[in-house]
């Protein structure tokens, strides 16, 4: 029943500024309780199971293993130990957690930008630029999304390490890459692995836009790449941030790629594959990973609220005025 | 400490390619102290100077691209304008192509074949030019690859013998992976439409409330969160404690509290499926939270305005309102839960492994190609993934052709 | 000194940050360079030399502590030598070779502990074969026993490395002696002992299967270990080979004989309930419970002592020790169940072939058995340099003229069984699916 009661809360304050009807203002005292409740258990209900994993994560190693988290309330017993074993390490060669982050950003930051940029080229010209056969080009760009990454990951290791070559012939050499270089085929591969979901998402914003805008700037002369550049853009803003979220979150947290693409060494290697490396050759430290969980979950959750507030403009309502 | 180290890198960093006059004491000063201690300094400079040649490189390429994309349309429009007067010349309708080809094709472009193709190729051009990055790393990094799944699919396990469709009945033949096939239907079919509707019903009651942004922020973080963590979050949930011992894990917690005998939750099919499903609902409703009040937002104030005063109330609202204002934005979200679905690996992975008939299509395919060797049977599985995503395309054709209509 | 002086380096980085921040422009330090190859501690490298400035890298699944370990052990070779060696671990070492190999980009050195995957390494041709001068010194330092692991089609791949020893039951020597228990040395003795503790109204055996996506593992060293006792080596060698088929009968006797004690609720799971708990006890935390007086038994590798708490101790008069697990037939020898990796190469420069020979060496041995946690069936290997008591017991019964070695059938066998079926259906018969259908399970599943 809550969801027959929501919508009021959801749409009676549309525009604060208009006066809202007094039967609009009595259903909204009414209702709102009943979806207050509604929204506060699913919080708790989605919060709960972290929250578990940050006491624990706060827990001396064999409280972890032997009494249920929930027991700290009546028996508080804190430690830190856990965080610093996570930042400073234990052993000898992985006391820079720093470094690891150092490369988990120098990896995102390209990994973000590039299939953000290429995918908002293409959904436009998907969506607004006559040509034969663009619907297929599009459907086939959209059911690569299924390809499975792992399946991916031996050719495009192959194309960097032995190039191209076709009946004996090279087209294109190995790439020879070593080090800091390394970071090149990671942006590379995650570009590639990104594209079909940035095609699809972006296109179906871009495609939403009037069709009377397009084709009033195209009567006053605006050629593709102006129209691109200053209607498109600006409007698609928010998809824009929803994508770089998305992306920002899977290239952080991706193990496979790097653990291929940039090898485990800490010229490369990004924040998860320490943290994998955090459970030991026999995985016997696993209670580290919930302290390492948390260092981890920062970053994005800092992306995450700032670029949040680019979903509040109005995506076609504001285009349309504007 | 660390805060320190990385602003000196930062600054190492940037006198290497701006090398300017007060900066310069840095270089000498990194030289002379000990190695040992500036691993650091020496270790993150190069990384920073990459990421500055990663963002010169995008800004290099993007511009490049847009000025490029500037300058040919003018170029197409004086051929254009060359072809259109040709055209005048030119007596038959019919014929005119091949008539005027000696006299205007200087640029070696073959001539238009039909009539209407003077606009699609000046504009397919053009698309070519938007679309050219995005093709060509598509084929280099998934095109070639699942062209190579494919054949691969056809051989044996060493990849060295053809075997015809022996892969694929084996697939069926075995009850194992059977199940595997039918868990992953179970997954496509819940996980999309529960977390969708999560993430709907929440996206529509916490909008325009007072604490919206934090509010959002809880349903979103266990998306911030790798699969890999949340696998290892619900482990917890999920543990499993003999009676006589106290319970680790939440839900036996519960279940004891309610006067159950503590289950081993992951290993009584068919619930457990469905546990694993719960991991991934929960990581999904955030995206569809996220992407459903964007589009929310997005609803014209006017057009709920006008629905008010006449009078609708906010179940009708809902309905007939809402709903169908966000309808493009609902299929965004439920089709790319269900391909993320049919992909899910790392989930089952974490928790079971596939043990106790919980096995999914990713997982035994990463299984039996890189752990077991049979790289044939492997493929075999991920090309039966792209079979499963196919009734997804063709309702995104449909959806195309609707929307063109429009 | 590289390793030595890298735990100080944190210290002198906030030294190096401040000396910065205060503008120092001038301290002096050693130099990471390696030392001069005529200096006398270098004289054993002499035979190594000739490579300086090349480096070779190695990719293995050992990580963390014992990968800091590793990289000390070679630390001075690199110093006297000049090779850099870029050591690598990964928790998804398998996988992740396969697709190095395939991609085209394989390490040079990989450290392989499953002979059935560097057989299908060799195989496939990826695999160099070992040299004519490295192949002398793999005879001359391992026992042919160890080498055919790593032999296939008759030509020689690689040397074993590190060694472990699985056929150990834990046990507590401190509350054996106040309970006057003896330490059984038939397998009639270690029932009667599991007898009398549970008539005491206590469970003898604790056990930990979960493993996370390789739960399941500690069951097949079980099931090894008994067929391995019930049967002759040479059937073992059938079995893993798929001479005999997984389910036949004498398999399904020792897996019976297996389930006495692991399905028997009179003798698991102590500490941590009843049969059900077997599956989501961590392999980890199986034997812990004997530390608290909640358990008796404990089969598990020497290497469980890593697992212990800190202060722990481990020794013939300690808190907790291993004895070999009795036999059922003396008669038919003292089997040993182990495993350990392999070195292989898939490139052979110079000085690939250089770190091989060093690898394989007596020096080697000694150097990493020194740094503690590590034994070899490397014969140079001196047990005076093996620190821990247990590896000391461990090299002993590897060391038994009497005994007679087996690796791990479940690394031997293809990996789809032994890193598959095997481990799952043992999860399923613990759980209490019969033995002959979990057999029958498995023997459907080899790959054909």
């Amino acid at each position: 029943m809550t969801t027959t009661t929501s919508p009021a809360t959801a749409t009676a304050p549309a525009r604060p500024a208009t006066p809202s009807t007094p039967a609009a203002r009595v259903r909204k005292r009414l209702n709102s309780p009943a979806a207050t409740i509604a929204s506060i258990l699913i919080a708790v209900l989605w919060t709960v199971p972290t929250f578990g994993l940050f006491i624990s994560s706060l827990r001396p190693e064999d409280d972890i293993k032997t009494t249920g988290w929930w027991t700290v309330f009546g028996n508080p017993r804190f430690t830190l130990e856990n965080y610093q074993e996570v930042l400073f390490g234990r052993s000898a060669s992985s006391g820079q957690l720093a470094s690891y982050f150092v490369n988990s950003l120098v990896i995102t930051i390209p990994s973000v930008l590039f299939p953000l940029a290429f995918a908002a080229l293409a959904a436009y010209a998907l969506a607004w630029i006559n040509f034969r056969g663009r619907d297929w080009v599009y459907i086939g760009v959209f059911a690569l999304q299924i390809v499975p990454l792992q399946m991916a990951l031996v050719p495009l290791l192959s194309f960097f390490s032995e190039g191209v070559s076709l009946g004996g012939v090279t087209l294109l050499p190995a790439w020879n890459l070593s080090d800091e270089e390394k970071f090149i085929q990671v942006w590379f591969a995650h570009t590639c692995f990104a594209l079909p979901f940035a095609v699809f998402l972006l296109h179906n914003f871009v495609s939403q836009l009037p069709k009377d805008l397009m084709e009033a700037a195209r009567v006053d002369g605006a050629s593709h790449p102006k129209i691109f550049r200053s209607i498109v853009l600006p409007l698609i803003v928010p998809a824009l941030a929803a994508f770089a979220i998305f992306q920002f979150l899977w290239v952080w947290n991706d193990l496979l790629v790097a653990l291929i693409f940039a090898g485990g060494g800490n010229e490369v290697a990004p924040l998860t594959v320490r943290l994998a490396e955090l459970a030991g050759t026999r995985g016997s430290e696993w209670q580290r990973l919930t302290s390492g969980a948390f260092v981890s979950i920062v970053v994005p959750l800092i992306v995450f609220l700032s670029l949040q507030r680019y979903f509040v403009r109005g995506l076609l309502a504001g285009g349309v005025k504007g | 400490m660390t805060l320190v180290r990385a602003a000196a890198a930062t600054a190492a960093a940037r006198t290497v390619p701006g090398a300017g006059p007060p900066r310069r004491p840095f270089r000498p000063a990194l030289r002379t102290v000990p190695l040992e201690a500036l691993m650091d300094f020496a270790d993150e400079a190069p990384k920073l100077l990459m990421l500055l040649y990663g963002l010169l490189a995008f800004a290099v390429v993007v511009g490049g691209l847009l000025l490029l994309l500037d300058v040919i349309p003018s170029w197409f429009a004086r051929r254009r304008e060359a072809a259109l007067l040709a055209a005048s010349t030119a007596t038959t309708p019919g014929a005119p192509a091949r008539s005027t080809t000696p006299a205007d094709d200087a640029g070696g472009v073959p001539p238009p074949r039909r009539r209407r193709s003077v606009v699609n190729r000046r504009e397919g051009g053009l698309a070519l030019f938007f679309l050219l990055p995005t093709l060509l790393l598509l084929t280099v990094g998934l095109v070639i690859p699942a062209i190579r799944t494919v054949v691969l699919s056809f051989m044996d396990g060493r990849s060295e013998n053809w075997v015809g469709l022996r892969n694929y009945t084996w697939m069926f033949a075995q009850d194992e992976i059977f199940r595997v096939l039918t868990n992953t239907l179970i997954w496509v079919i819940v996980v999309p439409l529960v977390a969708t509707s999560v993430g709907l019903v929440y996206a529509v009651l916490v909008d325009r409330a007072r604490f919206e942004a934090a509010a959002k922020a809880l349903i979103f973080m266990p998306m911030a969160i790798s699969f890999v963590g949340a696998s290892i979050i619900w482990r917890f949930v999920y543990a499993y404690r003999s009676g006589e011992y106290e319970q680790i894990g939440l839900l036996n917690q519960i279940w004891v509290l309610f006067g159950g005998e503590p289950q081993q939750w992951l290993q009584n099919p068919p619930l457990n499926t469905f546990l694993l499903i719960v991991i991934m609902i929960w990581i999904q409703a955030g995206f569809a939270m996220v992407v459903l009040s964007a589009a929310i937002k997005a609803i014209p104030a006017d057009v709920v305005e006008a629905a008010r005063l006449d009078g609708v109330n906010p179940w009708q609202m809902f309905w007939r309102i809402t709903l169908p204002s966000i309808r493009p934005a609902l299929i965004v979200v439920v089709v790319a839960i269900s391909i993320a679905t049919l992909k899910v690996f790392d989930i089952v992975r974490t928790t079971t492994n596939g043990n106790y008939e919980t096995g999914v299509i990713a997982n035994e395919m990463y299984n039996q190609a890189f752990r077991f060797g049979q790289t044939g049977q492997g493929s075999a599985l991920a090309v039966f993934l792209f079979v499963l995503v196919i009734p997804i395309v063709i309702y995104q054709i449909r959806n195309l052709r609707r929307q063109r209509e429009v | 000194m590289a390793v030595q002086s890298r735990r100080p380096r944190q210290a002198l980085a906030i030294a190096g940050v401040l000396a910065l921040a205060l503008g120092a422009t001038a301290c002096s330090g050693e130099s990471e360079s390696g030392l001069d190859p005529d200096s006398p501690e270098c004289a054993p490298y002499s035979s190594y030399q000739g490579h300086d400035g090349e480096s070779v890298s190695i990719y293995a699944s050992i990580r963390d502590k014992e990968a800091d370990l590793l990289r000390e052990s070679w630390s001075q070779f690199e110093d006297c030598t000049g090779i850099e060696i870029d050591y690598e671990g990964s928790g998804e070492f398998e996988a992740q070779l396969q697709v190095r190999v395939d991609g085209g980009n394989p390490p040079d050195i990989a450290f392989i502990p499953q002979p059935g995957l560097l057989a299908r390494f060799a195989e496939a041709g990826k695999l160099k074969p070992m040299p004519a001068d490295l192949k002398t010194i793999a005879d001359a330092n391992y026992p042919a026993d160890w080498l055919r692991y790593a032999t296939v089609g008759g030509q020689a791949y690689g040397t074993p490395l590190g060694a472990n020893v699985k056929s150990f039951v834990w046990y507590s020597p401190k509350a054996f002696a106040e309970k006057g228990y003896q330490v059984p040395t038939t397998w009639g003795e270690l029932i009667a002992l599991s007898d009398k503790i549970a008539a005491a109204g206590q469970k003898p055996w604790c056990v930990g299967l979960e493993s996370g996506e390789a739960t399941g593992w500690p069951a097949t060293d079980w099931i090894e270990d008994l067929v391995l006792r019930t049967q002759t080596p040479e059937f073992y060698d059938q079995w893993t080979t798929h001479g005999v088929p997984f389910n036949d009968p004498r398999v399904v006797n020792a897996v019976d004989e297996a389930g006495r004690i692991l399905k028997n609720p009179k003798y698991v799971n102590g500490g941590y309930g009843d049969v059900k708990s077997l599956t989501t006890t961590a392999f980890q935390e199986g034997g812990l419970p004997i530390l608290q007086g909640q358990c008796w038994l404990h089969r598990q590798a020497n290497f469980y002592a890593n697992y212990l708490p800190e202060g722990t101790k481990v020794g013939p008069d300690g808190d907790i020790y291993a004895f070999y697990l009795p036999t059922l037939d003396p008669s038919k020898g003292k089997p040993v169940l182990g495993g350990g990796e392999f070195t292989v190469a898939f490139t052979d420069t110079p000085a690939v072939q250089a770190v091989r020979r060093y690898l394989a060496s007596g020096e080697y041995a000694n150097a990493r058995a020194k740094l503690g946690n590590w034994i070899s069936p490397n014969n140079k290997l001196d047990v005076n340099n093996v620190t821990q008591e247990v590896d000391k017991l461990s090299m002993q019964v590897l060391l038994d003229k009497s005994a007679v070695f087996r690796f791990d059938g479940s690394d031997l066998m293809p990996a789809a069984v032994g890193a598959g079926t095997f481990w799952k259906g043992m999860v399923d018969w613990v759980n209490g699916k019969d033995t002959k259908s979990t057999l029958d399970f498995i023997e459907g599943s080899w790959p054909k």
